[in-house]
């Protein structure tokens, strides 16, 4: 099980990249910011970036706009 | 100019004043029902205290009506500022009017803004803002000429049309001799539709060079237009000079320049490859709701829907004209401002005529189509182009009709009801008539017109409907129209909409991903502080005439690594740099604040002083906070049980749906009222929601009439 945003739960599988995961969340907007642990995933490297489990994942979404 | 079939009923002679550091010094009267135009002078109060812009308008305003003035008394004022930076070209985003009225949908102070180029212009003719007092005996015309310095009040004649795309034609040929002239004229006009009902609003105009014609943006909100053609006004019509970079003569243009130019670089390399605002527009927000679950869908009761992608961002780019600077004010490369051009009117007076859609917008895709069931792009921009041509805000009308079906489909209206209309979701053809009757004057449109918090009490009154189910579904507060957003699992953006000074607009705080999405603002406290700082940073924009869109819509990623990137310090520090370029006047972070506060303030006094604004009046209908009917707490069943475990330690197997949404209720109702009380206690009011006389005081804004205000509620 990993931790979205200090709130949400979601089932962890082996194998899970931080842009799998994205896509489960359906997080479609560009402008984010991925942290694992504490440590900032940079933009090209989600569909690499595999995602332990236990994680600690932070999607924050830089939109205050409307 | 061919004024042959016009009427002068009065006139006003002046020179026109040298702009200094982005202030004309002067503000023009005119009142049209007794002739009389006058020039009063900017004070370096006001300059220091409210800015410009809506700061301008409210203190006019204030000195303008009385305790007791209502919407449709001769006393209300229409009142129209851009501000200071109002007009610089270097800057994107930097051509914003503002105006303000005792609205008639709030019976309180209504802002509203929009971009073409009305603002500026009257600024450069010499005024830094334009007053409207009084009403008319017959349809009148003003017209602020700023080359020849005269103010002109004119009687129209009978055979004037009203509905802006053809007046706006009309005004340019008795107003325009050649094609230069054209570009130096803008317009605020109303339409039919503003004069049967209470969601009026005022177009303002842009000559477009490109395409040889007019355009219109549009200040929706609060029913200005309503106030506008009560007045008998048809037109508030300026003749500006031609535009150049310095007409506002700032105080450091090298300044404006340098900084202009970087964010004109970082909008041209970023915005290709970030929202795209050059080629969708804020349509590209469509999907991106929906994926979030917060497009309003069916009255609000959903987030989502299958047929988004009908109508989302993809399916706007292919239909705008692409490829023409569509800037509302010049040296906007933000420029998404788009039209789709020759669209063949299908339906109504003016069927089969080829018409320049200005939009639409996200506002309007998602509330009179989703929030409406209607995934049909052709009835979107059928509505988005009656309700800009009769005057009328397409949130008001969007929110307003999803009110409408879903008051159908639960059998509080019926066909007999509707003039014979069936007005399930999803049905375009009735709400495009219900469109028509607001533009006539007739039927069930006149109904409809007076907006959600009077169709309720009608509905109640006249049609037996349940008293809590409507006031639960209509989504409305203080009076005013929703924007289009889903606030249910945000508590900070049900504040963001219910804490407001104006109604529930987006414009003052849109706090849904950091709270909902983000999680970034777990306390009240949190909650409290984003609804302190960010209503008041974007009610800096309404002071200044810049648009918001820049500041957060287009951003270089090296903000992901700044200590607050959710307020994009670096456009913070650019728009600091632009007011002392323009001023001369040097501001801090806390100065911006602090400016915003006195008028934020100030506002709030003058709604308490017109009898409302207090703690009662920033309820929210429950739908803004959670599930109203059974088929909405099935819709998200799953979360809804998750979170009664979590937050309430319940059992949801135990309980009936109805227990469990009553369990929601009381929780949800609840963290609303916690969340008031932190956010008046931040803003430093009274548990009724009263600024104390020590917050005007240290705000310099404590003048003993609006002290003598808050202090009747101590
Ligand atoms: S960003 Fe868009 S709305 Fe704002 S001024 Fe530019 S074109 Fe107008």
């Amino acid at each position: 099980m990993i931790t979205i945003n200090k709130r949400q739960q979601v089932t962890w599988y082996a194998g899970m990249t931080v842009q799998a995961l994205l896509d489960a969340l359906k997080y479609s907007y560009p402008h984010i910011i991925v942290t694992i642990n504490g440590d900032l995933v940079k933009h090209d490297a989600y569909e690499q970036t595999t995602v332990p489990d236990e994680a600690d994942v932070r999607v924050i979404h830089l939109i205050a706009g409307g | 100019m061919s004024k042959s079939t016009l009427k002068m009923l009065a006139a006003f002679g002046y020179e026109v004043p040298t702009i200094d550091r982005g202030y004309a010094g002067q503000t023009l009267y005119v009142n049209v029902g007794s002739g009389t135009i006058t020039a009063k002078p900017v004070t370096e109060d006001m300059k220091t205290k409210f800015i410009g812009g809506r700061g301008f308008d409210l203190w006019l305003l204030w000195h303008g009506v009385k305790d007791g003035t209502k919407w449709n008394d001769p006393e209300n004022e229409v009142v129209i500022s851009s501000g200071p930076c109002g007009g610089t070209t270097q800057y994107p985003g930097s051509g914003k009017s503002i105006a303000a009225a005792i609205s008639p949908l709030t019976d309180v102070v209504i802002d509203s803004n929009a971009g073409g180029h009305f603002g500026p212009y009257l600024k450069f003719a010499g005024w830094d803002a334009i007053e409207v007092q009084g009403k008319a005996e017959r349809d009148v015309v003003v017209y602020i000429n700023g080359p020849g310095g005269q103010v002109q009040l004119w009687e129209v004649p009978e055979d004037c049309p009203t509905d802006t795309h053809v007046l706006g034609h009309w005004l340019l040929e008795q107003f325009a001799d050649d094609e230069q002239d054209k570009q130096q004229l803008a317009f605020v006009t109303a339409g039919t539709g503003s004069e049967h009902t209470l969601m009026g609003c005022l177009n303002f105009s842009l000559y477009d060079r490109k395409r040889q014609d007019l355009r219109y943006k549009q200040a929706g909100r609060g029913g200005i237009g309503t106030v506008f053609r009560h007045k008998k006004i048809k037109a508030l019509v300026v003749k500006g000079f031609p535009v150049k970079g310095n007409l506002n003569h700032p105080a450091d243009l090298e300044r404006i320049v340098r900084v202009g130019a970087d964010m004109q670089r970082e909008v041209a390399t970023w915005d290709p490859v970030q929202n795209r605002m050059r080629s969708r527009g804020t349509s590209y927000l469509v999907q991106i709701m929906d994926d979030y679950d917060l497009l309003p869908v069916m009255n609000y009761k959903f987030g989502s829907h299958p047929e988004t992608p009908k109508i989302n961002g993809d399916i706007w780019e292919a239909r705008y004209t692409q490829g023409l600077p569509d800037g509302c004010w010049y040296g906007c490369t933000v420029a998404c401002a788009h039209a789709v051009d020759n669209w063949k009117v299908r339906t109504g007076p003016y069927k089969g005529s080829c018409v320049i859609v200005d939009g639409p917008e996200y506002e309007t895709i998602a509330g009179v189509g989703s929030n409406c069931g209607i995934f049909e792009p052709w009835a979107i921009l059928e509505m988005n182009f009656y309700c800009d041509t009769y005057g009328i805000d397409t949130i008001s009308f969007g929110t307003g009709m999803a009110f409408a079906m879903e008051c159908y489909e639960a059998g509080i209206l019926d066909p007999e009801k509707t003039c014979g209309l069936e007005l399930n979701f999803g049905n375009a053809e009735a709400a495009l008539e219900v469109l028509h009757q607001m533009g006539r004057g007739e039927g069930f449109g006149l109904i409809f017109g007076l907006g959600i918090r009077k169709m309720k009490t009608y509905f109640i009154e006249h049609f037996g409907a349940d008293p809590q189910f409507v006031n639960d579904i209509g989504m409305e507060a203080k009076g005013l129209e929703y924007s289009e957003y889903l606030t249910k699992e945000s508590l900070a953006q049900q504040g963001g909409y219910g804490l407001t000074n104006k109604g529930p607009q987006h414009d003052e705080a849109w706090l849904i991903f950091m709270d909902q999405v983000n999680n970034e603002l777990p306390t009240f406290e949190d909650k409290a502080e984003a609804l302190h700082y960010f209503p008041m940073w974007r009610t800096w924009f309404g002071l200044c005439g810049f648009c918001k869109l820049p500041w957060n819509d287009v951003v270089d990623p090296k903000n992901k690594l700044s200590s607050e990137p959710q307020k994009i310090m670096h456009h913070v520090e650019n728009y600091r740099q632009i007011f002392i370029g323009v001023t001369g006047q040097e501001i801090t972070y806390d100065d911006i604040i602090t400016q915003s506060e006195r008028v934020y303030n100030l506002q709030r006094v003058f709604n308490i002083r017109l009898g409302h604004g207090l703690r009662d009046h920033d309820a929210i209908p429950y739908r803004s906070a959670g599930p109203v009917i059974e088929e909405e707490y099935h819709s998200r069943e799953e979360r809804y049980d998750q979170q009664l475990r979590e937050w309430l330690n319940l059992d949801p197997a135990a309980m009936t749906v109805a227990e469990k949404m009553a369990a929601h209720r009381q929780y949800r109702e609840d963290r609303y009222e916690g969340l008031i009380d932190a956010v008046y206690k931040r803003r430093g009011w009274t548990n009724n929601g009263v600024p104390t006389p020590e917050k005007l005081q240290a705000l310099g804004i404590d003048y003993p009439e609006v002290v003598e205000v808050v202090k009747r509620h101590l």
